[in-house]
């Protein structure tokens, strides 16, 4: 921090990266919509091949803005306060990504609580479960739905236990780096930061495992699978894409780390990638309770 | 404070003023009064493009029959309408003012994330012209409403959701980033002096609007997703079969959807209580509890939300909750309208076109809240809902309320914005020919609604054909009349009297310590706030 209160604060020039997103965004939703729509019919889309650019671009973006972004930390553009706006923009999309899981758990425990009970006949819907699906029966796990889809339940123990401790483990080792950062410890911050990024990994793979053994046939237990398989699929699915999604974080935070940046005053961008690392740990804690043990 | 022009910037060598000319400057900007104009001009194309959408529907409901469009084409033409006005033209419009005044007001150099500023107003054109190419597909435009209910948006629905889902999500992307970049720039960006309780009352109501936005933008993407899986990928969230429930869409897209509510009307509120206290020459009067009125609305606003549901049988003690969290509403409400009317009270006022619009605002903005009441009633909503009363009470408050305010902060600010004054007369023509035809176009729903015709609908009963030949009347009047405004900006950035720094000698605020037109830069370093 420096003497004075109030440094000029650095407004960029003009950029060529917000454009550029912007199209690939536009390319990612083209691509999207038209994959999607077409998954079913028998000639299939072009969506694919937009999305795929879509993906490419908005790479070449983020590489070319982050890189420019970098450069103006390192060559000192940034004031005190310029940090501070840095700080406060991803807490708050931190904030937002908590809004999203939000909306998903809502779901989880709308349906467990009163939509499924509901169909059972439970309070006034005594009708309901008569008249609709007599032979329905409401439990949770939902294995048996209404319409008779029948699937197994998801153990918590194995390794949904292995990876929610691998997951802590991990929180902790991104901290213990944090600590050698600020001691200006790199050597310690480059084992930490890459036992970290180690672990990430390996939950990532043990995740793609435990989703291969749901979709075997002796679990049967698919994303259409009723409202269990709804919720067990979409909720660790969005869970495992924001871990991929730090992951990256990490490793770029890694290989900015072997260059020699960041300093125990001015490492914006490590400190971010851990709260957000933090931020995905605590959500999977949430849902180990919620969706494999309660 | 100071009125002294403080011509700052405009011969300031040093500064960092890389213009470039034509397009790049547009597509490259990260300047907060380019980004605030092209948000502007996007919000009022758009516009321009749910009203002409909206001329069809009242053509189509001119008289009884069928005449000009396909049942199923008038659905996509409501459902259109409704996003496009919504998340097309009054949310952009509010950011646009967002962008131009905030860091005005604040004595800030700029919004605090410039480049990021520029996504969130670059990808909203592409999300709208994926909207609106839905149109020129195979199987026509989304058709299940702008709150696109399940099952008429999953089971039901027709080719083009995913293409909607999508343009939905970067919509929810760009209000995200925005609102980020509006708090970040009010927390941390205000000039030395300027505690909270000091900021503008503008400032204020967007800055609850953002927290607003962060909060429930996430929930739209979420409630989007699950339609999409649903649809495409065999999901049961809103499937009775698999043990989901379509109320529970109904839930969560109003957990969202009325937050968003007041996200379109709390920046309102902040133009309209600016405005008021200036042609009052007055201070505006309690100026704290409108800080603390506009927070309790924004906390009431979660927890309101099945006020639009009450017809789907939900427990007792659900229809009684939300009734009275409802009516509760009115009371922080009824706080803000007893203060600018105590603002107005034994002011010198003078009518200027701003004032006008404000005046309208608070009347008829009014108007709208007491039919919001009335639909707050659980009893009274079940014969309400889903009638033309609704529609009407929507209106009221979007129209006369949201789209009034972001004129009358328009010419408020016109002259700081191209350093001419507008023509006085054309715009007290455009007030007076949108006042009267807005009340005909709105005013006989309420009759309509309470006399039973239903909401979205392209056909209906001979008994409401003459109310619904007024309204469209009405409403023929009220799109023609908006070209005046059209007519109005031209002129003004065209030419036209001079305007001094601080045209109106009743306002207060930072932005009329700089030069009218705003230099490029302002506030690059910061003025000193006096008490």
């Amino acid at each position: 921090m420096t003497t004075k209160e109030y440094e000029s604060y650095y407004v960029p020039s003009q950029s060529h990266w917000p454009i550029v997103g912007a199209v690939a965004l536009f390319l990612i939703a083209v691509g999207a919509g038209n994959y999607v729509s077409t998954l079913k019919s028998e000639e299939g889309g072009f969506g694919g091949y937009i999305l795929l650019a879509g993906f490419c671009l908005i790479i070449y973006m983020l590489y070319g803005w982050f890189s420019n972004v970098i450069n103006e930390s390192m060559s000192g553009k940034y004031s005190h306060q310029m940090d501070n706006s840095f700080r406060q923009g991803m807490s708050w999309f931190i904030f937002s990504e908590v809004m999203f899981f939000a909306a998903f758990f809502g779901a989880l425990f709308y349906a467990r609580t009163l939509s499924v009970p509901w169909l059972g006949g439970a309070d006034n819907n005594a009708m309901t479960g008569a008249v609709l699906w007599p032979e329905f029966v409401s439990v949770w796990p939902l294995l048996t739905t209404p319409d008779g889809t029948e699937t197994t339940k998801m153990g918590w123990y194995g390794l949904p236990l292995i990876n929610t401790i691998l997951l802590l483990t991990s929180s902790i080792t991104a901290h213990l780096a944090h600590s050698a950062l600020e001691k200006d410890n790199r050597k310690m911050l480059k084992i930490w930061l890459g036992l970290t990024i180690l672990l990430g990994l390996v939950f990532l793979f043990l995740q793609v495992v435990e989703y291969m053994h749901g979709y075997s046939e002796e679990m049967k237990l698919y994303l259409t699978s009723g409202i269990y398989g709804t919720t067990f699929y979409m909720l660790t699915g969005f869970h495992g894409m924001h871990v991929t999604l730090g992951t990256i974080m990490l490793i770029v935070v890694f290989l900015r780390v072997l260059k020699g940046h960041f300093t125990p005053t001015n490492a914006f961008a490590f400190e971010a990638a851990s709260w957000y690392w933090h931020f995905v740990d605590v959500v999977w804690v949430i849902l180990f309770v919620f969706v494999y043990i309660v | 404070m100071t009125t002294d022009v403080i011509e700052q910037d405009s011969h300031d060598e040093h500064h960092d003023d890389h213009k470039m000319q034509g397009i790049k400057r547009w597509l490259y900007t990260t300047n907060h009064k380019d980004i605030g104009t092209l948000y502007l001009w996007f919000a009022f194309i758009m516009f321009l493009t749910g009203g002409a959408l909206a001329m069809v529907i009242r053509a189509e409901l001119f008289q009884p029959g069928l005449q000009i469009v396909e049942p199923d084409f008038f659905n996509q033409l409501t459902t259109v309408h409704g996003l496009i006005m919504v998340f097309g033209a009054i949310m952009p419009a509010f950011t646009g003012f967002a962008n131009w005044m905030i860091p005005m007001m604040i004595g800030a150099p700029d919004m605090a994330l410039p480049r990021m500023n520029n996504w969130s107003f670059w990808i909203l054109p592409f999300a709208f012209a994926i909207l609106l190419s839905t149109f020129f597909m195979e199987s026509g435009a989304p058709n299940f409403g702008w709150t696109f209910y399940a099952p008429l948006s999953t089971t039901y629905s027709n080719g083009s959701t995913a293409f909607f889902v999508f343009a939905v999500h970067i919509m929810g992307i760009s209000s995200i980033m925005g609102a980020i970049n509006i708090v970040v720039t009010i927390m941390n960006m205000r000039a030395p002096g300027m505690t909270y309780m000091k900021m503008p009352l503008f400032v204020w109501t967007f800055f609850i609007t953002a927290y607003l936005l962060i909060a429930v933008m996430p929930i739209l993407a979420g409630v989007v997703t699950m339609l999409l899986t649903d649809t495409y990928f065999g999901t049961s969230f809103f499937n009775a079969a698999g043990g989901g429930d379509p109320v529970l869409f109904q839930h969560i897209f109003w957990f969202f959807g009325h937050p968003e509510v007041y996200i379109m009307i709390l920046p309102a509120f902040g133009i309209v209580s600016t405005i008021i206290p200036a042609f009052s020459r007055k201070k505006l009067f309690g100026y704290s509890s409108m800080v603390y009125a506009t927070s309790s609305i924004a906390l009431l606003s979660f927890i309101v939300w099945a006020h639009h549901m009450f017809t789907t049988g939900m427990p007792l003690f659900g229809e009684l909750f939300f009734m009275y969290c409802t009516m509760l509403i009115a009371v922080p409400t009824g706080v803000k309208v007893f203060n600018w009317v105590a603002t107005m009270w034994r002011g010198s006022m003078s009518f200027e076109t701003p004032m006008l619009f404000s005046i309208a605002f608070v009347i008829l903005f009014t108007i709208g809240g007491f039919s919001g009441l009335m639909l707050a009633l659980t009893p009274a909503d079940f014969q309400y809902h889903d009638t033309y009363f609704v529609v009407a009470h929507f209106h009221y408050v979007l129209v006369t309320g949201s789209l009034f305010s972001i004129y009358a902060g328009a010419y408020f600010w016109l002259p700081k914005w191209t350093g001419n004054m507008y023509n006085e007369s054309l715009g007290k023509w455009h007030f007076w020919c949108s006042l009267i035809s807005v009340n005909l176009l709105f005013f006989p729903m309420h009759f309509l609604g309470l006399a039973g015709m239903p909401r979205r609908i392209p056909d209906y009963a001979l008994q409401f054909a003459d109310f619904n030949k007024w309204v469209s009347i009405g409403g023929f009047a009220f799109g023609l009349s908006q070209l005046i405004f059209l007519a109005v900006v031209i002129k003004c950035i065209r030419g036209g009297e001079k305007a001094p720094a601080k045209p109106w000698d009743g306002a207060e605020g930072l932005e009329w310590t700089v030069a009218s037109p705003a230099p490029y830069h302002t506030f690059s370093t910061p003025p000193k706030i006096e008490d």
